[in-house]
Order: structure tokens, then sequence, then C-alpha cells
């Protein structure tokens, strides 16, 4: 005989999971319990919501599904945030939940929340279990359709009872059989050939590369797909890392908080090739005033997002690798030499030189030297505001990884995906970037950083305000400051001592680089604070 | 513009929620919806007729496609496809107005299933067109009220055939 909960830990085994983030709760405590005696690693974090986003980066940094565990009620209500930031960005992801009894669904017992009604929208996916025996069945399918297609979080409810019941043997399946969930991976080859036909006639082509080229293990033939056509490369904010930063023939990242070339580029183009980008309105504000004089061949495993917010000329359902592959195979066009050089003149024209303030960091300038002192392959992290802004536009990568919450926007995301990441790559320099607003939203995780000795770097640019928001209240608030005051900041020396773990804070980019080549050279966790002018914009 | 979508979805509980939850949140407009088990009892069927343009059309269907319990989706065209909706109508009827709506029964084919002192409550399957015709007609006698069970739809086949 078997029990559920042992079933539950024998198929993470199965599906090859090291390690879970997660939190521990009545309900779920069966299928702790088992965890415990497995080799499988069991992360303790410090709210759920964190489990999530640890599962997040760790998914992101291995390109493997990441795990989380909570309890029922609010333990699996905190997790729905990092859930639906793992959703936006389609990230692979299991979500585990203990849930009350069976017999006591729908009573309102204590800590009881119906999560799989709650998690609609934002999975791909979800199961209450109401049979032990359709745990192995079930635990396929839901890691199967976490990392297939469109990767996405996929969510499984287990009543305790389930876990608790037992069944004669424990038998995994082979093979998932879901009749309505087949993605198709190959492009189909007549619109590769249109696409094909089509490029020929482009004189100002520009690729568009998204998240899912990452996501699709699709870098290096982009990089080869650009290099053999001289086609130049904007990036959305999830595509950063898809092009060497300093690759002549990548221009930026687009959008609202993008570069002015690359913009001007997918502007003043005649044929886009979007590359597993969905075109978010943070990327493209205004899509119908491309459409009218462009040419957009749109590349998705996800036929949804053709079409969804601009109109495309060339649908080509596929995954990005093997769509590329194909169209490798067939191309023979280079793009003139005219439409690269006006681009490298908008870069010229349109640099900017950012503004400096005297007794702070500049964190642009920062971050891009920072870039330098980091190891090859390495992983930063950004989080959500200015600061990410500074990272998407600053950090000069070239194997390196970007992480942020780029769909979502989560506050809070980045010190918890930044452990997830180091646990995942334990030999490349992690780092975490963050305001001071996010890291107040998640720097209880500095316990779970020192618990494990994590060698997490966190660098704080500390402006004493919500900077995002604080710079559009000067745009369109008339500086009224409405709750965007982070005075009595508290002192982050004294709350990373708290911890044990060592820190510095820094006033002006000399000191800085220095703090950060100390921070990088040890082999400790770090917290970094930079002090940052409260008006320094973040373009 | 109205269309008539025919959706295949496994037969489990939680089904229905994540397609009908799928309106709401896509911010589609459905007119009815019907559910009803297929010749394989491990399917069953729901026929949706949503309002929208091309575009929301394309949308809904690929959203659709999305939900892994949904097996096939397929919108149908124009004079491809047989529909028809039950309807149950509770008219007041005291004893004077009986024959009439008795009379109009038998001329649009309702059958009277019921039958009290003050109502007659007629059954009555057939396409929207003739439905909204039959309650015109009896709408001055006073409509008590109204359930309708929301569109079903089956392909054609003379009309494929033709084709």
């Amino acid at each position: 005989m078997i029990s559920g909960a042992e079933i539950m830990v024998k198929c993470l085994q199965e599906e090859g999971v090291e390690i879970v983030f997660g939190y521990p709760g009545a309900v779920i405590c069966p299928f702790f319990d088992y965890l415990y005696r497995t080799d499988i690693k069991a992360i303790l974090v410090r709210q759920e919501q964190n489990a999530a986003h640890a599962a997040s980066g760790y998914a992101r940094a291995l390109s493997k599904v990441g795990v989380c565990v909570a309890t029922s009620g609010p333990g699996a209500l905190n997790l729905i945030t990092g859930i639906a930031t793992a959703y936006m960005d389609s990230i692979p992801m299991v979500a585990i939940t203990g849930q009350v009894k069976s017999d006591q669904l729908g009573r309102d017992v204590f800590q009881e929340a119906d999560i799989t009604g709650a998690c609609e929208s934002f999975v791909k996916h979800s199961y209450l279990v109401k049979d032990t025996a359709e745990l192995p069945r079930i635990f396929k399918e839901a890691f199967h359709i976490a990392s297939t297609g469109r990767p996405g979080p996929v969510l499984i409810d287990v009543p305790v009872d389930i876990q608790q019941g037992t069944v004669e043997e424990f038998v995994y399946p082979e093979k998932v059989n879901i009749i309505g969930y087949k993605p198709s991976v190959q492009g189909h080859p007549m619109q590769v050939k249109r696409a094909l036909e089509r490029l020929k006639d482009a004189r100002r082509p520009i690729i568009c590369a998204g998240g899912g080229v990452l996501t699709s293990g699709a870098k290096l033939r982009l990089r080869e797909f650009s290099k053999r056509t001289n086609i130049p490369v904007v990036s959305t904010m999830m595509g950063i890392g898809v092009m060497p930063s300093q690759d002549p023939l990548y221009v930026g990242m687009i959008g609202s908080h993008g570069i002015q070339a690359a913009n001007r580029a997918i502007h003043d183009s005649d044929l886009i090739i979007l590359c597993g980008a969905r075109v978010g309105d943070r990327a493209v504000s205004a899509p119908d005033q491309i459409i009218d004089h462009t040419t957009v061949i749109h590349i998705d495993i996800d036929p949804a997002e053709i079409g969804k917010n601009m109109k495309t000329n060339i649908p080509i359902v596929g995954d990005m690798k093997n769509v590329l592959n194909q169209l490798l195979k067939g191309v023979d066009y280079t793009a003139p030499e005219e439409w690269t050089q006006q681009i490298a003149q908008w870069k010229r024209d349109f640099a900017r030189i950012p503004a400096k303030f005297e007794g702070y960091v500049e964190p642009k300038s920062f971050l891009e030297k920072l870039s330098s002192m980091l190891r090859p392959k390495s992983i930063l992290v950004a989080d959500v505001g200015q600061n990410q802004i500074w990272c998407a536009n600053s950090y000069r990568l070239s194997d390196g990884r970007f992480f942020t919450s780029g769909g979502m926007g989560t506050m809070g995301y980045s010190v918890p995906a930044a452990i997830g990441a180091k646990f995942a790559r334990p030999g490349r320099d992690v780092v975490a970037v963050c305001g001071d607003g996010a890291f107040q939203m998640s720097m209880n995780e500095l316990a779970t950083i020192a618990q494990n000795g994590l060698n997490v770097k966190i660098i704080v640019m500390r402006n004493t305000v919500l900077g995002m928001v604080h710079e559009l209240q000067d745009l369109f608030y008339e500086s009224r400051y409405a709750v965007t005051e982070l005075d009595d900041t508290p002192d982050f020396r004294q709350i990373a001592g708290a911890y044990g773990i060592e820190s510095a804070l820094v006033s002006d980019n000399e000191e800085a680089e220095k703090a950060a080549a100390a921070m990088l050279k040890s082999d400790k966790p770090f917290v970094l604070v930079c002090n940052v002018h409260p008006n320094t914009s973040s373009r | 513009m109205k269309y008539t979508l025919s959706v295949l979805v496994e037969n489990h509980p939680g089904v229905l929620s994540k397609v009908s939850g799928l309106f709401s949140r896509r911010g589609f407009n459905i007119d009815s919806l019907a559910v009803g088990i297929t010749e394989d009892s491990n399917i069953s069927r729901i026929t949706i007729v949503a309002d929208g343009d091309e575009y929301v059309i394309e949308q809904l269907e690929k959203q659709l496609n999305k939900v892994i319990p949904v097996i096939k989706v397929r919108t149908f065209a124009q004079d491809e496809f047989i529909s028809c909706e039950l309807s149950l109508i509770k008219v007041a009827c005291p004893a004077r107005q009986r024959l009439d709506i008795m009379k109009i029964a038998e001329l649009m084919q309702a059958r009277i299933v019921d039958v009290s002192v003050n109502t007659m409550t007629l059954q009555f399957a057939d396409t929207i067109d003739r439905f909204e015709t039959l309650i015109d007609l009896l709408k001055p006698y006073g409509i008590r009220e109204i359930v309708r069970t929301g569109t079903v739809a089956i392909e054609k086949d003379s009309a494929v055939s033709r084709k």
C-alpha cells in the first residue's frame, strides 16, 4: 500500500525535481513529511508569494519546471500573485497546494479557499484532486502542460484526505494523453515559404525578439539568423539577452521605456519579424500606426497571440527554435547596408547622457559598469519600477541572463527570484537589483538567504521614494507626491546586519564600483545600498 | 454580428467553469450557452451564441482552444447549420382567452404542457426567429414567465454535401 503523499513525492522524483520552495501548513503536512525523507530539497521561504517567485527564478535559470508548495487557504491565496506573475511571463511552474478534507469542501471550514477557482484566469491549467488513484496521471499531465507549448503555471490542489488515502501500488504513466492539447511545434512550411518570399523585397527589415526566443532556447539561432541576413534586432523587455548588448546589429529595447533608436527602427521598418513577442502595450503602444506601412510576420507557439495585439500578414505558429531552423534552411537574403547604417546613426543621435547628482549614485552608468564586472553567464534579476528600466537599458550582457517580472510588473520579485536562480545555478553570479520600495516588499527573504548561506547579491537603489510613480506624478499630477514618499526608510545596513548579512552604503559611483568589486569577490550574500537622488529619471 | 460556436470538451467536472469564466475575463459577450453530453459519454458539447466582429470571434476561438479540456472549436458559417432552442412560456390565460391561445399554439406548433385556471404553459422548440414571432403573438395576452435553454446547433450535412 502506498499513500497519496508518498505518490506525490514519487511523482516529483519521476519528473526529476530536485528542489521545491514552499511553506507548510496542516493540510500539506503529509506531503512535506514524505518529502523530508527524500533527497528533494525543500526550501522554506518567509511568505508563500516568494515561493512562487523563487520557483520562477529557478525555472528561468534552468529551463526546467519550478515547483512551489503551500498549504490551503491563506497559504494558497498568497501564492496567487506569484502564479499570475509566472503566467504573464510564460514560466513553467507547478504549484502544489494542500486543501481541506474532500468531504468538507464548500463548507467554509478553517483555512478553506477555493484556490482552483481563484486561480482560473492565472493558470494554464489546474486540478482539484478527488481520488488518490488519479495523482500519478495528474502530476504527469501537470508537468507536461507546464513545460510544453507556451509554458505556464499549473496548479494541483490536493485535499489532505487524498494525501492520506492509499492505493495498491504506484505506477507512473509513461505518456500523457490529453486529446485537446497538442501544441504544434513545426512552422507550417507554406507560411515559412511565404515569409521568405516577402522578406526578399524588404528594404528596412527588423526582427523584434521577445521572451519566447529565450523560452524556446533559440537564442543562438536567432543570432545566427540576424547575422546571416544582416537584419537588425530590437527586443522587448522579456527578450533582453537574446542578442549580445554590444552586437552592432542589436538596437535595444523597444517600448514606452525603451530606447528611441529601437522605437524609431521598428516604426520606420517595412517588414517586422516578431519572434516570440506578444506585442504588449508597453512594448508597442500604438500597433495600428505601424501596420499600415509594414509587413508583419509573427512567429509564436501560441496561436492566440498572433493577431491579438497587432494585425499580422504572415502568421507562423510553431516553436521558435524549429521555425528559425526552417527559416535558416531557406533564407537567401541580406538587408541593405543603408538601413543598418541608418540605425547605427540613430543609435548615436539618440544616445543620452544621464544627469548626475552630486553625492548620489547615478544608477545607469553604475549598472553599465557593474555589467563588465560580472562573470560571463551571470544572472541579473531586476525588480519593478525605475530600477527595472535602468537595468533593462543599461545592463550589458552577452551570455548572461536578465530576469524580471515583465508582464505583471510584480514588485518584490527580484530577491526571491534571485534566490531561486542561485539554487539553480550556484556557480554563477546572481544579482538582484531593486528599489527601496520593492526591497521592502520581500526583504523578509533575507532570512531564507541567511538560513541557506546563499551567495545572492542584492543592490538596493535607495531613492526614498516610489520612483516610478513619483516620476509619473511629476509628469501628470503637478508633482503632488501622493503616497509615494518613503520617508524614514529604514537603515538597510542594520536590517542586513540583523540577519548576519554583510552590507555597504555608497553615495557616488566610484564608491559604488569599489563596493561592488568587493561584493562580487566575496562568496557570501551581500546587500549593497546605493543612495540615488529622488529626481533621477527612469530614462 | 451573431456567431454560433460549437465546442467539444472533455466531460469532467469544472470544465464548464473554465470555459464560461473565459468570457467574462476576456471581455467577450455571449447571448447563450448550452451544454449537453454527446454520443460519446466522455465528451460534452457546448453551443455558444456570441456577439462580435471577426476579430472578437477569432480571439474567442483561439482562447477557447487554449483551455486544456477543450477538444475542438468550430464556428459555423451562415446556412451551414441547423439551430434550435427549447423554451417554456407561461401565459396569462383566463377561460375566455383559452381558445385564442390554443389557436396560436397550433399555428406555431407549440405544445401545451400545462393549463391552470389562470395560465397556460407552452413548450416550444424552434429557431430564435420563430420564438420571437410566438412571443409577439402571445404578448397581448400577458406573458408571466419565460424559460429558455439557449441555442443548440448541428451541422447541416445537406449543405456540406452540396458544396
